[in-house]
């Protein structure tokens, strides 16, 4: 009985925050990859532009609701995530058409690139503050968890709880869809190999007869699906406020060179790889060793390997250490 | 003198556009845009020897401005001597205890080969250290935090006069770049901007939660000044003869002699913080001139040359003998240490440490628009870019007010959107320097003063 309660309370505070923190960081990973991938630079706005997405998202959803729409036990937010796509794919290309176009024209070098990604990310932050202003806001509705703590104790007769929200669910859910659907047409579909060839050898790529404004203009279009809903799922599930976004760029820049910058698969990973290891190294483990130790063993300290304080140090570290050690991330070898 | 002449009308427009604001505002606005431009001056410096010289990026300027910030703190902040007696010897040896830790290391790698053995015994090393480290400071360091929280809860300074700290603040930064550059130097351009931004985020998780050495987020306030007090200046007999002299125009047309008291009273008050502001102006102008002298000598040094040849062409500067790794690490120290005098002079300046307030919008990317639009490899062109920038980073919020009064002078006073704009005129700021940074990448790439290669 002890051992189960060990696992629930692991599965409460581990590994159902981690899988859900980790596929909000997988998709804006995959985000600042693809970009890498195919624009070659490293885009300093992306934390910015999932604000972005995700404030349309919440006007919208703040539309419906005047409306009177609801779709019962779901947020109305997955009404609006579709528009909101349509806006932030406008706003991508609206970008790419009087910024990043001309540098890529003149072949610009890519450090280049990403200063004025800087500047791009200074006027979407000042865009979103000014249209919503930079307060904290919260924009679920329907059912809140599918799974309370309190049910479940009762249930299972155990003394730890375990509690999931729709909104995990959710997040992971459609992540996993999405990434699917990304893989299938990146790998299968004829459009999907021209961008993988565009951006292994653009000069060859070139020459065997592939449109570079196709695979830009398709590029911005999947970064802007992935920017909308990586942020709308982010919202959801914590809250929404810019300087937050802002600061997930950190982690999400973390994740993506874990896994091998320009490789959306180890994009992926090193997001969860990310969000474990966060959660992993700060989760005060006391609790879990009362279950599984004898009386006798019980630890008095907390058993923390560093302070919560440290959280996003920790990300930050393993990817110190793997520019240190596999420079090319842990995925190495193909691109995109 | 005619081949600068855009340098001096590019400084005589911004000394001009200062003036301004001290004939419309105040000259105690004016004169805090000042000293905040040269102090932005400083910082921008020591980006553009890195950027402007070498072509190195370093996002991580906000954690070089903390640890010059930190110095400030620990060196004019008197000792809490029962913090020490608390828990100071625990610490010592925890210190001595990292020192080890590092010769051992550093042994290891001499003397050993590259293996699957010595990478583990390292890591071995770290884990042990680390672990041992926590249990024997952990309660040294709660102790410490115990004494007097309201106030100290922390170990202090030396008690030194502030003004050495900018010295400490540029070894502190150098110290840091140091390690920095030997971990990430070799990265590639865009995952070193990347790599330092992240350490500079970890060096500011560390200094806002270790409560023992910088008292956290419950800041240091009230640091030792370098320049007198505006309190006690009004008390001094000099220096109210001085305000006295310096407008007797003005009293002499008041004729009441209690009444000329109160004017005199009142110019007292405000010359006395002007009069701050400009000890402060004077300092930090020192700074900056010497500064400007040494890097300008060293950009047309022959040592200047080979750091252009390293940054225009790398292999071909390596072919030629000139060592890259080795001018790549010491020119990124050379810059952060610029960066930590910056940040020492700013606490200095406000006489306080907030760790809460370092963030990267404020400390790197604003420094880097400074940069960029100012001119990167040219000093003279970095350092107006901070007071151009800074400049209008201050006066955004009023130029934007105005903007939307004008625009929105058609509806009423209760309209919602234009209520809504004015609530958001700060965030308007940010949309100008964006914009300022996206136009000048476009049409003036170079910057305003673009980088003069003379050859002589």
């Amino acid at each position: 009985m002890d051992f189960l309660n060990a696992i629930v309370l692991l599965l409460n505070y581990i590994f159902v925050p981690a899988l859900t923190y980790g596929s909000q960081l997988a998709l804006g990973a995959i985000f600042v990859t693809l970009i890498y991938g195919i624009l070659r630079f490293a885009n300093f706005a992306t934390g910015d532009m999932m604000a972005f997405g995700t404030m349309i998202t919440i006007l919208i959803t703040w539309y419906l609701k005047s409306l009177g729409v609801s779709l019962g036990f779901l947020p109305t937010a997955l009404i609006a995530i579709p528009f909101a796509i349509i806006f932030m794919v406008g706003y991508m290309i609206f970008i790419d058409k009087f910024v990043f176009r001309y540098y890529r024209i003149n072949k610009s070098p890519p450090v280049q690139l990403a200063m004025v990604s800087i500047g791009v990310m200074f006027v979407t932050q000042a865009v979103v503050r000014i249209i919503i202003g930079p307060s904290d806001r919260r924009f679920f509705d329907g059912e809140k968890f599918i799974i309370k703590a309190g049910e479940f104790k009762e249930i299972t007769g155990l003394n730890e709880g375990l509690a999931i929200k729709s909104s995990q669910i959710l997040t992971v859910f459609i992540t996993l869809i999405l990434v699917s659907i990304l893989f299938w047409f990146l790998n299968k579909t004829k459009t999907g190999k021209s961008m993988r060839a565009y951006s292994d050898n653009e000069d060859l790529a070139l020459l065997s007869g592939i449109d570079p404004k196709r695979v830009v203009m398709i590029t911005w279009i999947i970064a802007g699906i992935l920017a909308t809903i990586g942020g709308a799922l982010y919202g959801l599930d914590k809250s929404f406020k810019p300087f937050t976004y802002f600061n997930n760029m950190l982690p999400i820049f973390a994740a993506a060179i874990v896994g091998g910058i320009g490789n959306p698969f180890g994009a992926f990973l090193g997001g969860y790889v990310i969000a474990f290891s966060e959660i992993l190294v700060t989760y005060a483990y006391k609790k879990f060793f009362m279950y599984v130790l004898p009386e006798s063993m019980e630890p008095e300290t907390l058993v923390q390997l560093l302070s919560t304080d440290y959280k996003f140090a920790v990300s930050f570290s393993i990817l110190v250490i793997v520019l240190l050690y596999r420079p090319n991330g842990i995925f190495k070898g193909k691109v995109l | 003198m005619r081949k600068n002449l855009n340098v001096i009308a590019a400084y005589g427009v911004m000394l001009g556009l200062i003036i301004l604001v001290g004939i419309l505002q105040s000259w105690n606005v004016a004169l805090s845009i000042f000293n905040m431009c040269l102090i932005s001056a400083v910082m921008t410096m020591g980006a553009n020897v890195q950027w402007g010289y070498a072509g190195l990026i370093n996002f991580g300027l906000m954690g070089y401005a903390a640890l010059g910030g930190l110095a400030a703190v620990l060196i004019s902040v008197n000792p809490v001597q029962e913090a020490w007696v608390a828990g100071g010897f625990n610490i010592i040896m925890c210190l001595w205890l990292i020192v080890a830790m590092v010769l051992a290391i550093r042994f290891i790698l001499r003397n050993f080969e590259k293996s699957k053995i010595r990478s583990y015994g390292i890591a071995t090393i770290i884990i042990v250290g680390i672990i041992i480290l926590r249990i024997t400071s952990e309660q040294s360091m709660e102790a410490i935090e115990a004494v007097n929280p309201a106030t100290t809860g922390f170990l202090g300074g030396l008690g030194l006069p502030i003004i050495f700290s900018w010295i400490v603040g540029a070894f502190f930064a150098a110290g840091l770049a140091f390690i920095v550059g030997k971990v990430a130097l070799g990265l590639r351009a865009d995952y070193l901007a990347i790599a330092t931004l992240l350490i500079s985020e970890i060096v500011i998780a560390i200094i806002k939660h270790e409560d023992w050495l910088t008292r956290g987020v419950k800041n240091v306030i009230g640091l030792k000044r370098p320049v007198p007090y505006e309190v006690e200046l009004q008390t001094k007999e000099w220096f109210i003869n001085l305000v006295a002299k310096f407008n007797s125009g003005k009293l002499e047309l008041i004729s009441n002699i209690t009444n000329k008291q109160a004017a005199l009273n009142q110019l007292v008050i405000e010359g006395s913080s002007v009069f701050v502001k400009l000890c402060y102006s004077g300092l930090f102008l020192i700074v900056v001139i010497a500064l400007l002298v040494v890097t300008q000598k060293a950009l047309y040094s022959p040592w200047g040359r080979m750091m252009r040849a390293i940054r225009d062409n790398e292999e071909a500067a390596n072919a030629m003998g000139k060592n890259v790794v080795k001018q790549h690490l010491l020119i990124f120290i050379l810059g952060s240490a610029i960066v930590g005098i910056a940040g020492a002079m700013l606490v200095t300046q406000d006489g306080l440490f907030t760790p809460g307030s370092y963030r990267p919008m404020r400390y790197t990317f604003l420094i880097w628009v400074m940069v960029i639009v100012g001119g990167s490899g040219n000093n003279f062109g970095a350092i107006l870019g901070g007071f151009a920038v800074w400049f209008l980073w201050i006066e955004a919020a009023p130029i934007s007010l105005f903007l939307i009064n004008l625009f929105t002078i058609g509806l009423s006073e209760t309209n919602a959107l234009k209520a809504h704009l004015i609530e958001s005129v700060p965030y308007f700021r940010y949309l100008m320097m964006g914009m300022g940074l996206l136009l000048i990448m476009r049409y003036r790439p170079k910057g305003i003063l673009p980088e003069k290669i003379e050859i002589k």
